[in-house]
């Protein structure tokens, strides 16, 4: 903990030291960041465009992860459904995300479901791959026992498959919010007349560096919050059952 | 109590083969037939790697590429003790036996788990327990779903000699205490003297039963002598199968 704190502080400094000699009009100190982001806040706007974002990121995770760990299970025990998804697979990991969003803007106008569908199609394939590793690499002999001992579809899949599959979930998860939040902002610049993204856009063709700055560390503060309350109690959960090592 | 169905287990496999990574198929099993009489326990001995685990994956209905028949006891509920223990890791040994046994009463668990030893330990994860912990777990799995047919494949190997016989005892006690039809695997012949009711003797690949033994004395009365005037019995007998 001290570690962390020591090597926060050395950012914070560094920080200082950049703004010194870039100017202010390049890297605005972080007490006028602060400022920035205490002015949007009391305004209310902060809250709204997070609040927004937040939502968008929430709604398309959600339904990357879906139907990714669907996918990717099927992908992983079938060879046939492997066979057929591969090539899809394979079009879409390569598929540029800027592509995937500017298609989807023109074919379904500038929508919220354009917005949503555009950043959740950028995360399946990733979710898929993972996933898939996951049902791949199930054990037999655990599968095998519970066929024996004929346990039912539900608890089979809670009990035996679930949590075996939990560390792949849970990597998939953790690269997909961060990557699902970088493309909210994207989508939002493009087409969207709120949220984080298109402030900074808005921002940008100001050159209003503060007003960048006081968005990013605002949003990545709610996000270190999500990954310190929700994420890390929810592994911490899922593997209580793992012996400690020191 | 349980009212007793006409259990009856009976295996008649004509051929069974694996394709083999070099092409060609090695054939693993042929023309083996055996059968056993409600609450029996019979005991198949044989050379390693002559097809006996094959054979339980076969009765287990684990593997059905085969030419031949098994029949086993109507709606028979499988009790099935892995050469490994097979438990998951993420559950508690009280959850993984529930899981496995969703009807078992608590009495009979309790019993079960005092028997074997695991009192201390029900709330204990797999990995925190020794290798002979882990299988009496899978032993009390087996017996608590209540099975029609006991399926063990070398419930106690690599285990040392002391804590292998203590378990033995205790699946002496078992059986003894609540009689199921019980097909063991082992390559140990004193410990298929010692707890079957008939012994079934394999040859190496492919595996057919060159002799079938019947035990007389009831298991709790077989001291070490019996077992082994019954072993050279067996070994005047064949003695191309004694391991």
């Amino acid at each position: 903990m001290a570690a962390r704190l020591v090597s926060l502080a050395l950012l914070i400094v560094a920080w200082y030291v950049g703004a010194h000699f870039a100017g202010p009009r390049q890297l605005p100190d972080p007490q006028a960041v602060a400022l920035a982001i205490a002015n949007e806040a009391s305004s209310g706007d902060l809250f709204v465009n997070l609040g927004v974002t937040l939502l968008r990121v929430g709604l398309s995770f959600a339904i990357a992860m879906a139907l990714g760990a669907a996918m990717g299970f099927a992908m992983g025990r079938s060879r046939l459904a492997d066979r057929l998804g591969d090539p899809w697979l394979v079009v879409l990991l390569n598929l540029p995300a800027l592509v995937i969003i500017v298609l989807a803007y023109i074919w379904m106008g500038l929508t919220e479901a354009a917005a949503i569908a555009a950043v959740a199609l950028n995360k399946i394939p990733i979710a898929i791959v993972t996933v898939r590793e996951g049902a791949r690499s199930l054990d037999q002999g655990l599968d095998e026992m519970a066929q024996v001992f004929r346990m039912g579809r539900w608890a089979r899949m809670r009990h035996v498959v679930l949590p075996q599959l939990a560390p792949y979930l849970a990597a998939a998860a953790r690269s997909g919010l961060s990557l699902v939040w970088k493309i909210v902002l994207v989508v939002e610049w493009l087409g969207r007349p709120n949220g984080v993204g298109f402030e900074i856009g808005v921002a940008f063709q100001l050159f209003d560096v503060t007003k960048i700055l006081a968005y990013a560390l605002a949003f990545v503060a709610v996000m270190l919050l999500i990954e310190t309350f929700l994420v890390q109690p929810l592994e911490r959960h899922v593997s209580r059952w793992r012996p400690r090592t020191a | 109590m349980r009212v007793e169905a006409p259990v009856r287990l009976e295996v008649a496999i004509k051929h069974k083969s694996y394709s083999a990574a070099t092409g060609g198929s090695l054939q693993i099993i042929s023309g083996l037939t055996l059968s056993l009489r409600n609450g029996e326990v019979g005991a198949l001995v044989g050379p390693s790697g002559c097809g006996k685990t094959t054979l339980l994956r076969i009765i287990a209905g684990l593997d059905r590429n085969f030419e031949g028949t098994v029949q086993l006891p109507d709606h028979g509920r499988l009790g099935v003790v892995f050469q490994e223990p097979r438990l998951l890791p993420w559950r508690t040994l009280e959850q993984n036996v529930r899981l496995a046994a969703p009807q078992v009463s608590d009495a009979t668990l309790d019993a079960l788990f005092g028997a074997l030893g695991l009192a201390s330990h029900r709330h204990h994860y797999p990995g925190e327990l020794s290798l002979g912990l882990a299988r009496r777990v899978a032993l009390a799995r087996a017996f608590a779903v209540d099975p029609d047919l006991l399926l063990l494949d070398e419930p106690f190997v690599s285990l040392d000699d002391a804590l292998a016989l203590r378990l033995r005892d205790e699946l002496i006690d078992l059986v003894n205490r609540r009689p199921v039809t019980t097909l063991l695997v082992t390559h140990n012949l004193d410990e298929a003297i010692a707890l079957a009711d008939r012994v079934f003797l394999l040859t190496a690949s492919p595996a057919r039963v060159v002799a079938e033994i019947p035990i007389e004395n009831p298991r709790t009365h077989r001291s070490p002598e019996e077992i082994a005037v019954v072993r050279a019995q067996i070994a005047s007998k064949r003695k191309e199968v004694v391991v």
